[in-house]
């Protein structure tokens, strides 16, 4: 036994073990959010079953299993349901049955007491709808204008139903088209024309001028009504069209419904479906989920605003705090003189990184938004006043707080690199004549590059996940349009955005549909972390490929 | 002025080139050869240092780091188109004189000087002196290679850049006119776009060498340039040593006294900060006039 300790084998298990409990804790976390994130994609199986209701009746339903739970019978007896006396423990199933509009709650829990066999009845249809959540139930007819054209019962009836649906869908994606870009733009002019006439208004132009301008202005709004009015006409036709179909369909308790097809985003039948026409729904529902906007409260819908404008804001707070920080770094390691007061800067600097981010925030919405952004609106953007413009959280703002945020860090790691440079190294460059600055820029900055990227790996690592400040400064949980559009200047920085995190936030804990946006928490905080994976990558790419170049110049 | 062809050469075995084998015997065996050379040199006739044009000139310096003085009113003259080498024991302040003549020492801060060097009769360290103006003139070469983190050829051009040379034509003549000054350019000319880092250690020094003489010197400073190398490659800087002091003056510090002795035509014994003998090295090695330089050059200690 002395022997065995003094071998140093328990150090060796002690250090082996302290690496498999984080990886067991990686691997564990990322599994979790992996399991429960990509599950929501696949197309679960439609069931139909009787249930017996608390005052005993039974009852038809159709819907998803989404997960099952033991609980003491003694509790469910409580809660009114009649279990017989023997049995102790009862099981339960979450059944999500859709169909808000008509049932008022969409997911159910259900005993297995007096349940009948499951049945998956081939043509079950789940519908995605762009109001009230998911349809489930089963087709009867195709109506185009009112006429029946296919029944349920026709060969060809799902093919329709498809092409149509297919249609529509279509058409709604070129309205949205229509009304994003095209009205986008035509608003966008004649707001710029209210603040060029406010403009000349506060600049204190004479009549004769203004009487000059507003015809001018008037000319330029008309051309713009004018467009408005085709481009209206041109949509108007399109929702015409769109309103032409409807599918009748009926709920499982043989309720008649009639769903327009313009509410549909999708119209699947699971039960009917194989495996690989399952996978290629699959693929298709979570490329929606990264590509389109949210629908119902963000419950529905994806998630793509959020992904861009953390990519956004990441990217502008790269921009701001490399420069910041590589030159403070400079300054401290290169030319300013190392004394106690260098020591007291460095060690605030040091200690900017233990601040909690939320003092951040509190400081950037009082001083950027507030002042600074106050003071720019009376400065350069009077004639919008009094609706601010950079005055209000916005984009801007998330990045500049983020880029004060993970200052320390690229400071810190900037100058270690700047410290590793060989004193030899920077005495040839000296030694042929080189200035200091020309030394520094040429020689010494390249070289600690790699560490520069380093410091910006944990920059955006740190800013990505970020989420309390960014709550103060400029996200926020349905932000109307992208800060990157057709529309000059085209990267609006003092817009509001989405974000990931705060998303995450938002779903789980402010949606009015918890079980809803259960799977979207962890399908969002997947996204998050992937994004962050991709972002780091990258960056570490480029670092290695930057160290293989100076490679032995540090050695 | 005397040409270089106009002095005998020290001795035959330290020729560049002449006995490869032998040099590499000597090298790997240091102290033991110490009465071999009392024969080689016996030969040697002595040139006087009166008859040279004198390049620097250095005037009651006294160096401090701090409290400690380093350097102890040394005088010494450097001859134009000479190799001067600095011996002694490590710690005697050599490397520090030989910093002193490009100012290197001005980026210790707690480095002070007092008395005067002349470059050409002007006091370097006069206050209207353009540093980086006279460490055009006066190029060093360091113990280790340091390359830059940058192309072979980029690495040569660095010293034209600065100086704001933009022609590619000038950029390129320059390049291999110091390759081959450098005896590098055969080695390197189909991969001057490469990494210098991919060179050995006695390329890399000699790439450092081309680089220092493709901003056209009037002073070369060598500070132990052979001491990180092998014996081949020592034995080609040397070479090219011998090459070299037909343009420049040479100033090479080394802890190798057979180096001294096989490059040098002037040599100076430095112990404790002080300058103790200065003299053609012939004469130095044969005949030296100090006791500690006897010691010394005998192997008594160091």
């Amino acid at each position: 036994m002395k022997h065995w300790l003094k071998s140093g084998a328990p150090w060796v298990w002690l250090n082996g073990g302290a690496v498999a409990v984080c990886m067991v804790m990686v691997v564990g976390l990322i599994g979790l959010i992996a399991i429960r994130g990509f599950g929501h994609f696949w197309p679960a199986d439609v069931v139909q079953m009787t249930v017996v209701e608390r005052d005993g009746t039974s009852v038809a339903i159709l819907g998803e299993e989404v997960r099952s739970e033991v609980v003491p019978a003694a509790l469910v007896r409580g809660a009114g349901y009649n279990v017989p006396e023997a049995q102790e423990l009862v099981t339960r199933y979450l059944v999500k049955q859709g169909n808000r509009d008509i049932n008022a709650r969409d997911f159910n829990w259900y005993l297995d007491v007096g349940m009948s066999e499951w049945q998956k009845p081939e043509n079950a249809m789940v519908i995605e709808r762009r109001e009230w959540g998911n349809f489930y139930g089963f087709p009867v007819a195709l109506l185009e204008n009112g006429e029946v054209i296919a029944t349920a019962q026709d060969n060809t009836f799902w093919d329709q139903v498809q092409q149509r649906v297919a249609r529509s869908v279509a058409l709604h994606n070129e309205i949205r088209h229509i009304e994003k870009v095209d009205i986008g733009r035509i608003n966008h002019k004649l707001e710029r024309i209210r603040l060029d006439r406010r403009g000349l208004e506060l600049d204190g132009a004479d009549s004769a001028r203004m009487a000059e301008a507003d015809a001018e202005f008037s000319a330029l709004r008309a051309e713009l009504d004018e467009q408005y009015r085709v481009v209206k006409a041109e949509r108007d036709e399109l929702y015409r069209q769109l309103k032409r179909d409807t599918l009748k369909a009926q709920v499982v308790d043989g309720q008649a419904v009639s769903i327009a097809l313009q509410n549909i985003v999708r119209l699947t039948r699971p039960n009917a479906m194989g495996v690989f026409a399952k996978m290629g729904q699959y693929v298709e529902r979570f490329w929606e989920f990264l590509s389109d906007e949210p629908r119902e409260a963000n419950t529905e819908g994806g998630i793509f605003p959020a992904i861009f404008g953390t990519v956004t804001m990441v990217i502008v707070m790269s921009i701001i705090v490399t420069p910041f920080g590589v030159l403070a770094a400079i300054y401290l390691r290169e030319y300013a003189k190392q004394g106690p007061v260098l020591r007291v800067i460095r060690i605030s600097v040091y200690n900017l990184a233990g601040v909690p981010s939320i003092v951040y925030g509190v400081f950037g919405l009082g001083f950027f938004v507030y002042f600074l952004g106050g003071s720019l609106d009376e400065l350069f953007y009077r004639e919008s006043l009094p609706a601010p413009t950079f005055g209000t959280p916005g984009l801007f703002w998330a990045s500049l707080t983020l880029a004060l945020l993970t200052l320390p860090v690229v400071i810190v790691s900037t100058e270690e690199g700047l410290s590793r440079i060989p004193t030899t190294i920077r005495q040839g460059s000296l030694a042929l004549g080189a200035t200091k600055a020309e030394t520094l820029w040429k020689v010494v900055v390249p070289l600690a590059t790699p560490a520069m990227m380093t410091g910006l790996i944990l920059a955006i690592a740190r800013a990505a996940g970020e989420v309390a400040p960014l709550m103060l400064v400029g996200v926020v949980k349905l932000a109307p349009s992208l800060p990157l559009d057709g529309n000059y200047p085209y990267l609006h920085l003092d817009q509001k955005i989405m974000h990931l995190g705060f998303h995450i936030y938002d779903v789980g804990f402010q949606s009015p549909n918890v079980e809803a946006a259960r799977p979207l928490v962890y399908a969002t905080a997947l996204t998050l972390v992937m994004l962050i994976i991709v972002l780091n990558l990258a960056a570490i790419r480029i670092r290695n490929s930057l160290r293989e170049k100076y490679r032995s110049a540090s050695d | 002025m005397l040409e270089p062809s106009d002095l005998v050469e020290p001795n035959e075995a330290s020729v560049p080139g002449a006995d490869a084998q032998s040099m590499e015997r000597e090298l790997h065996e240091p102290g033991a050869s110490t009465p071999s050379y009392k024969q080689t040199f016996d030969q040697a006739e002595p040139s006087a240092m009166e008859n040279e044009t004198i390049k620097l000139e250095v005037e009651d310096l006294k160096l401090y780091y701090g409290n400690d003085q380093a350097l102890k009113n040394i005088s010494l003259q450097i001859p134009e188109k000479k190799v001067t080498a600095f011996i002694g024991p490590s710690g005697c302040g050599k490397s520090t004189l030989l910093r002193c003549f490009n100012r290197m020492n001005d980026l210790v801060d707690s480095c002070r000087i007092e008395g005067k060097i002349l470059l050409d009769g002007e006091n370097i360290y006069d206050a209207s002196v353009d540093v980086a103006e006279l460490r055009r003139q006066v190029g060093m070469v360091f113990q280790k290679p340091n390359p830059f983190p940058k192309s072979i050829y980029e690495n040569v051009a660095y010293g034209l850049r600065l100086q704001g040379v933009k022609s590619k034509r000038t950029l390129d003549t320059v390049v291999e006119n110091s390759l081959r000054g450098a005896a590098l350019w055969d080695e390197v000319k189909d991969r001057l776009h490469d990494n210098a880092f991919g060179l050995s250690g006695g390329q890399q020094q000699r790439l450092v060498i081309a680089r220092a003489i493709a901003i056209e010197p009037e002073v070369i400073l060598l500070d132990e340039p052979a001491s990180a190398l092998d014996p081949i490659s020592t034995l080609k800087i040397e070479e090219l040593i011998y090459e070299l002091k037909d343009k420049y003056t040479i100033v090479i510090v080394t802890h190798n006294m057979q180096q001294a002795a096989r490059v040098s035509d002037y040599t100076a014994f430095m112990y404790m900060g002080d300058l103790v003998e200065v003299g053609d090295t012939d004469t130095l090695f044969t005949n030296p006039t100090q006791k500690q330089t006897e010691d010394y050059i005998t192997g008594r200690y160091g």
